[in-house]
């Protein structure tokens, strides 16, 4: 059902035009370009367009009509590795249309549609089978790390007429038909279509189980987050939140990564698209660009189209989610779709709240946050769509309205600090700005697939390093010398902890990614080291004796000295800590040795 | 329709100008409008409906008398005419000739707003930019292509800096071998309402290094239209487009003073009544200024870059004020000017730490700068950081009190601050005297201290003062 009208006022994104059938949400074309729109309200004979395009040149009296269907996307195989806008055109396939430049008003489906996939049917389907919503009906193998399902549309269910046998078929190619309770015929294909605006159904919500490994310390062993969770990364400019997210998309063990750049920078999106095929996934060795899909919505491209792109994103994680993925979707920014959202609001005149915000800014911001979850899928597997968005308060100033709702709604918080950032600590995760829910959980798979020591060593590493942001302020006051020998041996493996462990350099090959057995034995050592001094110390031995020792340089080093899979290099480290102890707690033990001991020291390095 | 003109002027105030009843006017497009004297100012239709067309003035509404007023539409976008001889040329912010030589006349114009870049027909830009400044090269490297701004306050040389790196920018010589000749440099210089002698300031110290007759000006004084930096920065821009992706040059644009096009934004914002969101700057001012930002960089298969110098002046040295802190989240880092630094006469007074550039990265070490670079850069951060901490608790606790280890900290700290951020007006220094500098001041610190730095680098170039 479509309708014809004509537009009547245009003010920047906002077009109004009389269109005395459309409905809201429905999409609309504009000009004679078909600029593309969705209707945003209505009032009388009137629709209100957001348009998804500059809409320079369009002009009162130019017609309008609205297509009947609302905003979607294409789901099927081919996805995978490619980068596309946020209305889902593809930007490699536009580059070689069009040219370096985006135009306008052009439609270019976001699958090759000559391009041929390897289908198998289902080897349990018959015809006449009871399919319904997501029942699985084959699969393609999309690449060497992806077997793609293909699925029923979630809102179909009826009786299997006909599936094509094993072969290669295009994705407009119909490979099965399906008869439902009334009678009618609905084609299959290896593609689909869904609305962005309305979340995949699935058939019920499961606990998340297992954190998301993303091999960065801070988070997996501090902060973890749990597959089907939600997390924001807030930080100022120049705090690192790109750099994280890039590392979360890189890293993570999850099997899909849908990166969606909306209304950032488009040289940080060409670094992706340079770097990541040069990638492999450390767990499987492929081409990290084979699990992973860009949504580019550039910080100089359309604004509505930013506003859509973080949706666009979200329904692939769900459609991917529904075949039995766990998937991560990581949005950077949230703040630029806000924005957006403000931006359109203002435009229409409506009454701000905060900051200029509109009022439904926090429903909005949960009800899209609320789309992550690990559910139980209608064809009964299992998925998960983790969500990660990254924040960009104004200012710094985490009380503004976006990281304020963010905060509510989010299970991990990584607050990033200008500080760190600016003393080159990186990842620049404040670890008493931070907060994760649920420790627990990741407790219990750290216990069964680690060691069951994690939980204490981790709050032990947490301990000392809040008592040491008291013990700085101290010294800020009145000095070190103020401090007992023990407080200053707690400010320095605090540091050591800092700096041994809570840094990790995206840069260095053997720091970027860190295992979680790499991750145990470095919390395990730091702590060890810290013990151990701790007890010479009760024997009498000086504070100063103990800074000297030249394990507290070496230790900082380990991570960089040894990669994930030289984890053994790095246990012979850890035994050697015990014999300096020994050492030093025989020389101690004797009258006579202690000053041998401080003469050697005396003369300097040897 | 370009011949008729209307005369249904509704109301003027604030640079806008409503015409009632005034069929078919697309929106962008350019209209002429001829005052009561005659004299003609151009504008762009920014609202068009059947009842109301409301048009942005560049020359202001000052001075206009609605019933004498006469509006011709001329029916096309905002285009600018473009030809290699704009090269040595000044313009104004609509793109008139303000040197008093003929317009210039060519076949080939573009619209002003340009068209977002592909991201995918991006370059990435890692092509190490040499400026012969210390802070700059040594740890917050420009690349070809990058955007970084200089963020400033009153009273601040960032006019020096800006003219600095025009005069000493250059590629090093390695890789693909061949050093840019002359005449594939340009610069693209947009000065939106800088006083007098600032502009003074700028052509003279580009006639000194002889650049001249590559530079195209586009100037808004301080006392020209302040509508006028709306349109200037995206003129000047499709200007240094055309230079870099058709005549294939190495375009650097230095646009000065970002914080005024915003303000001038905000006028024209608060005259249509847009809500505001922060200190009266409509929201979208982010996606404003990133249409402007976002023009700098390189595309794949092309030759040409545009590497863009914008200047941010802080009002009342405040980073978070709306239009440095939604400039730092679009941009590639930024240079951020210290008043401390300045007044301990520290030139240029680069405040290292705050400062940062996000393609440093991928445009040093081996093969481009020095394989020990990225660590020396890193160290340096670290090591001026702790400097601070120990400074801040010197001043509470006297420096007397100090170990002996943090007082080599604090020896650290002036040194870097005297040898390695302060240099001359005219002092090029190559990035490895650069980065031998920084070994000089970083062997000041226990060898210990330098956890930053593998155990090789240390082997190599540390050289302690004290074994000498």
């Amino acid at each position: 059902m479509s309708s014809e009208g004509t537009i009547l006022d245009i003010q920047g994104p906002i077009v109004i035009a009389r269109l005395p059938n459309a409905r809201i949400g429905e999409q609309v074309k504009l000009g004679s370009q078909g600029l593309m729109g969705e209707v945003i309200a209505r009032e009388d004979d009137r629709a209100i367009i957001q348009v998804y395009e500059i809409t320079e040149g369009l002009r009162p009296g130019a017609p309008a009509s609205a297509v009947g269907s609302q905003l979607s996307v294409e789901l099927g195989p081919g996805l995978l590795g490619g980068i596309f806008d946020g209305l889902q055109r593809p930007l490699k396939t536009l580059l070689e249309q069009t040219g370096e430049r985006i135009e306008r008003g052009l439609m270019v489906p976001a699958i090759d549609r000559n391009k041929r996939w390897p289908f198998v049917p289902g080897k349990d389907l018959k015809i006449g089978a009871k399919v319904s919503g997501s029942t699985i009906l084959g699969s393609v193998l999309e690449n060497d790390s992806i077997t793609h399902r293909i699925l029923m549309p979630p809102d179909v269910t009826g009786e299997l007429d006909d599936l094509v046998p094993a072969g290669d078929y295009t994705v407009d190619d119909v490979i099965g038909r399906v008869r439902d309770t009334q009678g009618n015929i609905h084609k299959l294909h290896l593609s689909s279509r869904w609305p962005v605006r309305i979340p995949r159904p699935f058939s019920k919500r499961d606990h998340a189980l297992q954190p998301l490994i993303t091999g960065q310390r801070i988070m997996d062993t501090f902060f973890p987050l749990l597959k089907g969770g939600k997390g924001a990364i807030p930080g100022p400019f120049g705090a690192g939140k790109t750099v994280l997210q890039q590392q979360i998309a890189r890293w993570s063990d999850a099997q899909i990564v849908i990166y969606v750049g909306c209304g950032e920078r488009g040289n940080e999106l060409t670094e992706v698209l340079d770097t990541f095929p040069q990638l492999s996934d450390p767990r499987t060795g492929r081409p990290l660009m084979e699990r992973t899909m860009l949504v580019a919505n550039t910080s100089n491209m359309p604004v509505v189209a930013r506003e859509v792109s973080v949706y666009v994103g979200m329904t692939i994680a769900e459609y991917f989610r529904d075949q039995g993925f766990d998937v991560v979707v990581v949005a950077d920014s949230t703040s630029r779709w806000a924005e957006a959202l403000r931006e359109v609001s203002g435009r229409l005149g409506q009454m701000p709240v905060e900051e200029g915000y509109p009022a439904y800014l926090g429903s909005t911001l949960s009800a899209f946050y609320e789309r992550a979850g690990r559910v139980e899928t209608l064809n009964g597997n299992h998925g998960s769509v983790t969500l990660i968005g990254a924040v960009s308060p104004p200012g710094g100033d985490f009380s503004e309205p976006v990281t304020s709702h963010t905060k509510d709604i989010i299970q991990t918080f990584w607050a990033l600090s200008k500080d760190l950032a600016d003393a080159r600590h990186y990842p620049a995760v404040d670890w008493l700005e931070s907060f994760s829910l649920f420790v627990d959980v990741a407790a219990k798979w750290w216990h069964e697939n680690i060691n069951e020591d994690w939980m204490r060593l981790r709050n032990i590493a947490l301990r000392l390093l809040s008592e040491s942001e008291e013990l700085a302020r101290i010294v800020n006051l009145v000095g070190v010398e103020a401090l007992s020998g023990q407080q200053r041996w707690t400010l320095e493996t605090s540091k050591l902890i800092r700096e041994g462990l809570l840094q990790q350099s995206a840069l260095e090959p053997n720091d970027s990614f860190c295992s979680p057995r790499k991750q145990f034995l470095l919390l395990k050592l730091m702590i060890e080291i810290h013990t151990r001094g701790a007890e010479m110390l009760k024997v009498g031995m000086p504070v100063q004796e103990l800074l000297r020792q030249p394990l507290l340089a070496k230790a900082r080093r380990w991570k960089i000295s040894y990669s994930s899979e030289e984890i053994e290099g790095l246990e012979q480290e850890g035994k050697a800590i015990e014999p300096i102890f020994d050492a030093l707690r025989a020389e101690y033990a004797s009258p006579l040795a202690k000053g041998e001991s401080a003469a050697r020291t005396g003369a300097g390095p040897t | 329709m370009s011949m008729l003109e209307y005369r249904s002027s509704a109301w003027a105030r604030g640079g806008l100008l409503a015409m009632r009843n005034v069929p078919d006017v697309a929106l962008g497009d350019r209209v002429v409008v001829r005052d009561h004297l005659g004299r003609q100012r151009s504008g762009q239709v920014i609202r068009s409906s059947e009842e109301l067309v409301l048009i942005q003035v560049f020359e202001g509404t000052d001075n206009i008398d609605l019933e004498r007023t006469w509006v011709r539409f001329l029916d096309q976008p905002f285009e600018l005419a473009l030809a290699p001889e704009m090269l040595g040329r000044v313009f104004n912010g609509v793109g008139q000739s303000r040197d008093g030589r003929p317009p210039i006349i060519s076949r080939l114009s573009r619209n002003v707003n340009g068209a977002a870049l592909n991201p995918a027909a991006r370059a990435y830009p890692r092509e190490f930019i040499q400026t012969g400044i210390s802070t700059i090269d040594g740890m917050n490297t420009l690349v070809r292509g990058q955007k970084l701004p200089v963020f400033s306050g009153s009273g601040l040389p960032h006019n020096r800096l800006a003219a600095q790196i025009v005069r000493q920018a250059k590629l090093l010589f390695h890789g693909e071998g061949k050093a840019d000749s002359q005449e594939s440099f340009a610069l693209v210089f947009a000065a939106m309402g800088v006083s007098h002698s600032d502009a003074r300031f700028f052509e003279e110290s580009f006639k000194e290094s002889g650049v001249l007759g590559q530079v195209v000006t586009f100037i808004n004084l301080a006392d020209d239209p302040p509508i006028e930096r709306l349109i200037l920065p995206r003129v000047a821009l499709t200007c240094a487009e055309y230079l870099a992706f058709d005549l294939d040059m190495h375009v650097l644009v230095v646009m000065t003073d970002m914080t005024y096009y915003a303000e001038a934004l905000r006028e024209i914002a608060t005259g249509k009544g847009d809500v505001p969101a922060r200190k009266g700057f409509p929201g979208y001012l982010y996606s404003d200024l990133a249409e402007i930002y976002e023009r700098a960089g390189r595309i794949r298969g092309k030759a040409g870059s545009i590497t863009m110098i914008p200047v941010v002046s802080m009002p009342s040295d405040d980073i978070t004020h709306p239009v440095p802190d939604l400039t730092g989240y679009i941009t590639e880092g930024q240079i951020v000017l210290s008043r401390e630094l300045a007044a301990a006469n520290i030139q240029p007074p680069v405040a290292v730490l705050p400062s940062l550039s996000r393609l440093m990265k991928d445009g040093i070490g081996e093969g481009m700068t020095r394989e020990d670079h990225a660590r020396v850069a890193s160290q340096l951060f670290a090591s001026y950081a702790k400097a601070q901490e120990v400074r801040s608790l010197a001043a509470i606790i006297g420096a007397e009190e100090l170990s002996e280890e943090d007082n080599r900290y604090l020896q650290f700290a002036d040194a870097f601050e005297q040898r390695f951020v302060s240099q001359g007006e005219h002092e090029d220094r190559s990035i490895f005297h650069t980065l031998d500098l920084a070994w000089e001041v970083l062997s000041l610190l226990p060898k210990e201290a330098l956890t930053r730095l593998s155990e090789k680098d240390i082997e190599a170039r540390y050289r302690s003062p004290d074994s000498e």
